[in-house]
């Protein structure tokens, strides 16, 4: 093939042809603010900003990928996908590394991965596809077992422990479960069984488990030990005033008062150097992200990909809305990162890849249309 | 299995994505309200929360003032130094680097060790005030946890010269001795203060405003003449040695102004090195030690007789066979004579004449003289410590005790006292305020005595530094010199040691027109010689000599060489 002008237009367009320009603008969009913001918190780790740079490459190839497959071939892999991922959970819980306490890590030769992570997109593949499988005729039956299913990779990433990957993947998986129309009835009666539980839960809880909670109450009870990470994170994100203190100009997280300032609490650095303008500016780009993803949902082809779209979508916002409300003090401190801002190789992968399917989902939207 | 479908039950429950998106929207005007709550209307507080967490405010040091001489010498300078300290918990450093820095603070690894174990503290020194080169070399060894912080440290050029002078600051700058500590509030200057900011671990990452900016210390220049001070010590220190004496002291003072000149004690010590110091060496002795000071205050009687014209300087008065009883007591001349004129009396320094003469006096007009030319009152010089020496009120004076003290015992004074009051003797009658700071102006006295019995005075001490009396060693060449020596038993356990003296000399130069008095005060001379006319007056004469060269003072004798004395027993004196 030679190099002129007509065959490298075409193949560009074959190469951007699966991508979705406004989903893409979106991302990054947020990918940029993620960058720029993680520089100024990594002043004094630079490295730290390039294997971010490194990261973004890599999860754009993954993204570029899952865009080119169409959704009847992803729901090939969705069963294989999830066994695996189950299995490698199981396999951590056997032999993985601990790292800070907890033991999230598999060694697989040269690679290092994080099986939970995988499962933020295997579990709503499996369980949009059990859906599709048996959409014709679901009886409550199918929904006690596709939350057995989701159940399953909960608990496991739930012990290592991971609360913040447990509770997006339960998140994902519940969102299919509702979307696939799990009655008004069952969910109530799991609310208010789920609510009866919270005194005797309460009495079986840890020490520091209650004290997390208690915290959130009152940060100040403790301000040199739980209350600490709320604490600084607020008068950060509060300090940011309307306009901000300036890229680069955050006192709080360029002296080290902001704990976990390059991974979950990144916001809080944001925050005090683009003030109330950056965040409403952050808050709308997830907005028209979120957006942008149920419009997919809604105007996909397949029961699959409208369940596969919807529940992703609503994972970004769950992830979004929970880091936030960590960070500026009104939820509980969990480890969910901000999405595409928080560094970390294998959660930038992830939500790429779920990005990639979103585009994949309304790539082929038009199949049904003809 | 085939993906197919059907449009119709492709569609969710529409009520199921309203409420999805209800819940998406309400959630996110939580976090905006949120955002606006903690950004717009706690902003102030949260700012000033931020900022109580690296906001600190930090004392400037201020440099504290140079001590100059007269002629601007410096005798005390600041120079920076630092201090090394660490945070024992962060530090983290190999072997090697702890053997380097160690050899860099000369401190032992053993005792590097036990430092950095002092891990509950927050602030431990390595080592105190440290060249800035050998900090800078601490710095590139790049040890976490290893701080510098910024001090000047005192410098003292005049060395063991000026020390008792001088005195010196303690390690946190302020003044401990000496000028330093009797000046300090003017020399410490005030410290300013700075805000900078701080991050978690408390380095500073950035000063940020001068809140008030320090201010120096005063210069304070001196009355002192390095010049005058150094080859008075230098005298007095060979002096010293040369007589196996225990100590020695040295004052010059500028008769026109009250000025001190040079104020020198032997044993020294060098004040910037205080490593090792005996009590012995600290004692500044002209200022703050006291003592019988024996015949040099004879002139002070003959001048209370001569003022109330009980005697003239040539009345006679008989002193055979050279000792004289008082009740229980015998007072003695070293060197018996029979009849003396006053002046000879003064010439010859015998006691028996000036007890004879001090019994026909008033006890009160002693008294009066003793006070009025300031034995028994501090000199008021804002030194610390100073002696104001001992004079008994008249009233309980017994005989004896008026008779001793014609010739100086019984009553005491310290080394600057003495040659104060020699001043009168130098300006005509009258007595100027002392001063240690440089005023280089003639100042207006208090008339003490008449301006006649002073010339008759001091024809008097011109004598007694003749041929024939006890001081011609005190002769310079090119200057008419006049002064008397003093010997005196010390006290000891309430008598007197037979065989320790304190040999002494107080003059003035030129006899014509008199500029400097000097006195000398040596201190237990070991041996044979140990009157003031032969332990003491040399070095007045070294000091006097070089002194007056170096101020240009006119000649008013020959530049001759001195007409030789027929023997050293013409120094020889009663007391």
């Amino acid at each position: 093939m030679t190099l002129t002008p007509v065959t490298v237009r075409r193949a560009i367009a074959r190469m951007t042809s699966g991508l979705d320009g406004p989903l893409l603008a979106i991302v990054l969009a947020l990918t940029g603010i993620g960058l720029a913001t993680l520089y100024s918190a990594s002043y004094d780790t630079p490295a730290r900003f390039h294997a971010q740079l490194l990261n973004f490459a890599v999860a754009f190839a993954a993204l570029w990928v899952a865009a080119q497959v169409p959704p009847q071939t992803l729901a090939r892999f969705a069963l294989p996908a999830y066994l695996l991922g189950l299995a490698l959970l199981v396999a951590v819980a056997l032999f993985g590394d601990v790292v800070n306490g907890a033991r999230r890590w598999l060694h697989l030769g040269f690679l290092r991965v994080q099986p939970s992570e995988m499962m933020k997109i295997a579990v709503p593949l499996m369980l949009a596809w059990y859906f599709h499988r048996y959409e014709a005729a679901l009886r409550l039956r199918d929904f006690a077992l596709a939350g057995l299913l989701l159940a399953l990779p909960v608990a496991l990433i739930a012990r290592q422990p991971d609360l913040g990957t447990a509770l997006l993947v339960f998140a994902v998986g519940f969102y299919v479960i509702f979307f696939a129309g799990i009655g008004w009835k069952v969910l109530a009666t799991l609310a208010a069984l789920a609510l009866a539980s919270v005194a005797p839960l309460w009495g079986l809880l840890h020490d520091y488990q209650r004290k997390r909670i208690l915290t959130l109450l009152d940060p100040t009870q403790d301000p040199l030990g739980a209350g600490y990470h709320i604490i600084q994170s607020t008068i950060a994100v509060g300090s940011g005033g309307i306009a901000g203190k300036g890229w680069l100009h955050g006192t709080q997280a360029h002296l080290e008062f902001i704990p976990e300032r390059h991974t979950d609490f990144i916001f809080a650095v944001f925050s005090e150097e683009f003030g109330l303008i950056g965040n409403c500016v952050l808050l709308l780009l997830y907005a028209l992200l979120i957006g942008r993803g149920l419009m997919i949902a809604a105007n996909a082809a397949t029961y699959f990909s409208r369940l596969l779209a919807a529940s992703l979508t609503l994972m970004y916002f769950t992830y979004a809305f929970v880091n936030m409300g960590m960070v500026a003090g009104i939820l509980p401190v969990v480890g969910v990162p901000l999405p595409f801002v928080s560094y970390g190789g294998t959660s930038l992968a992830t939500l790429f890849i779920g990005v990639g399917l979103l585009m994949s989902v309304n790539r082929h939207r038009k199949l049904v249309q003809t | 299995m085939s993906l197919a479908a059907t449009p119709a039950l492709v569609r969710l429950p529409v009520w199921r994505a309203r409420f999805v998106l209800a819940a998406f929207v309400f959630a996110f005007i939580v976090l905006a309200v949120r955002s606006v709550y903690l950004q717009a209307m706690k902003t102030g507080f949260l700012q000033e929360q931020g900022e109580a967490r690296y906001s600190r405010v930090m004392e400037v040091p201020a440099t504290r003032g140079r001590i100059l001489d007269r002629n601007g010498e410096a005798l005390a300078v600041s120079t920076p130094v630092k201090s090394i300290w660490v945070i024992p918990d962060d530090v983290k450093a190999s072997r090697g680097q702890k053997k380097r820095l160690a050899g860099l603070l000369g401190l032992d690894a053993r005792e590097l060790d036990k430092k950095l174990a002092e891990t509950s503290r927050d602030f431990v020194y390595l080592k105190r005030q440290i060249a800035p080169d050998t900090a800078d070399k601490v710095e590139a060894l790049g040890i976490p946890g290893v701080y510098q912080q910024r001090e000047y440290r005192r410098y003292y050029p005049g060395g063991e010269v000026t020390a008792h002078l001088i005195g010196f600051t303690g390690v946190d700058d302020a003044g401990q001795e000496g000028v330093e500590l009797a000046f300090q509030s003017s020399l410490a200057g005030q410290p300013g203060s700075r805000r900078v900011i701080k991050d978690r671990l408390g380095r500073i990452v950035e000063d940020v405003e001068s809140i008030r900016g320090a201010q120096d210390g005063h210069d304070l220049t001196l009355s002192i003449d390095s010049k005058i001070q150094s080859l008075a010590y230098g005298a007095l220190r060979s002096a010293v040695a040369a007589h196996g004496a225990k100590a020695g002291a040295i004052v010059a003072i500028d008769v026109r102004t009250g000025e001190i000149l040079a104020l020198a004690n032997v044993p020294s010590y060098n004040p910037n090195n205080r490593s090792h110091l005996s009590g012995a060496q600290l004692r500044n002795r002209a200022i703050t030690d006291s003592f019988e000071p024996g015949s040099t205050l004879k002139p002070f009687t003959i001048a209370v007789a001569l003022e109330q014209h009980r005697i003239a300087p040539t009345t006679r008065i008989q002193t055979a066979p050279g000792k004289l009883t008082i009740g229980r007591y015998t007072i003695h001349d070293a060197h018996p004579e029979s009849m003396l004129s006053v002046a000879q009396v003064i010439q010859k320094s015998s006691n028996v004449g000036a007890a004879k003469i001090a019994l026909e006096l008033p006890r009160e007009q002693m008294w009066k003289m003793f006070e009025r030319v300031g034995f028994g009152a501090p000199p008021q010089l804002r030194f610390p410590g100073e002696a104001s020496g001992k004079v008994r009120p008249w009233q309980t004076w017994r005989p004896i005790e008026q008779a001793t003290m014609a010739y100086g015992h019984g009553i005491s004074v310290s080394l600057l006292q003495l040659a104060h009051a020699y001043t009168v003797f130098a300006r005509d009658g009258v007595l100027v305020p002392l001063t240690l700071v440089r005023t280089g102006t003639p100042v207006q006295g208090v008339r003490v005595i008449s301006a006649r019995t002073t010339h008759e005075i001091r024809d008097m001490l011109e004598l007694a530094v003749q041929p024939g009396g006890t001081g011609p060693r005190a002769r310079i060449v090119g200057w008419r010199v006049a002064g008397k020596t003093g010997t005196a038993h010390k006290q000891e356990n309430g008598g007197y040691a037979p065989d320790k003296y304190i040999a002494s000399f107080v003059g003035f130069a030129p006899a014509s027109a008199p500029r400097m008095v000097i006195a000398v005060m040596i201190d237990e001379p070991a041996g044979r010689e140990y009157y003031g006319g032969l332990v003491a007056a040399p070095v007045f004469a070294q000091v006097m000599q070089g002194a007056l060269r170096m101020l240009n003072v006119p000649h008013d004798a020959p530049l001759e060489p001195l007409e030789q004395p027929s023997g050293s027993d013409d120094a020889r004196e009663g007391t």
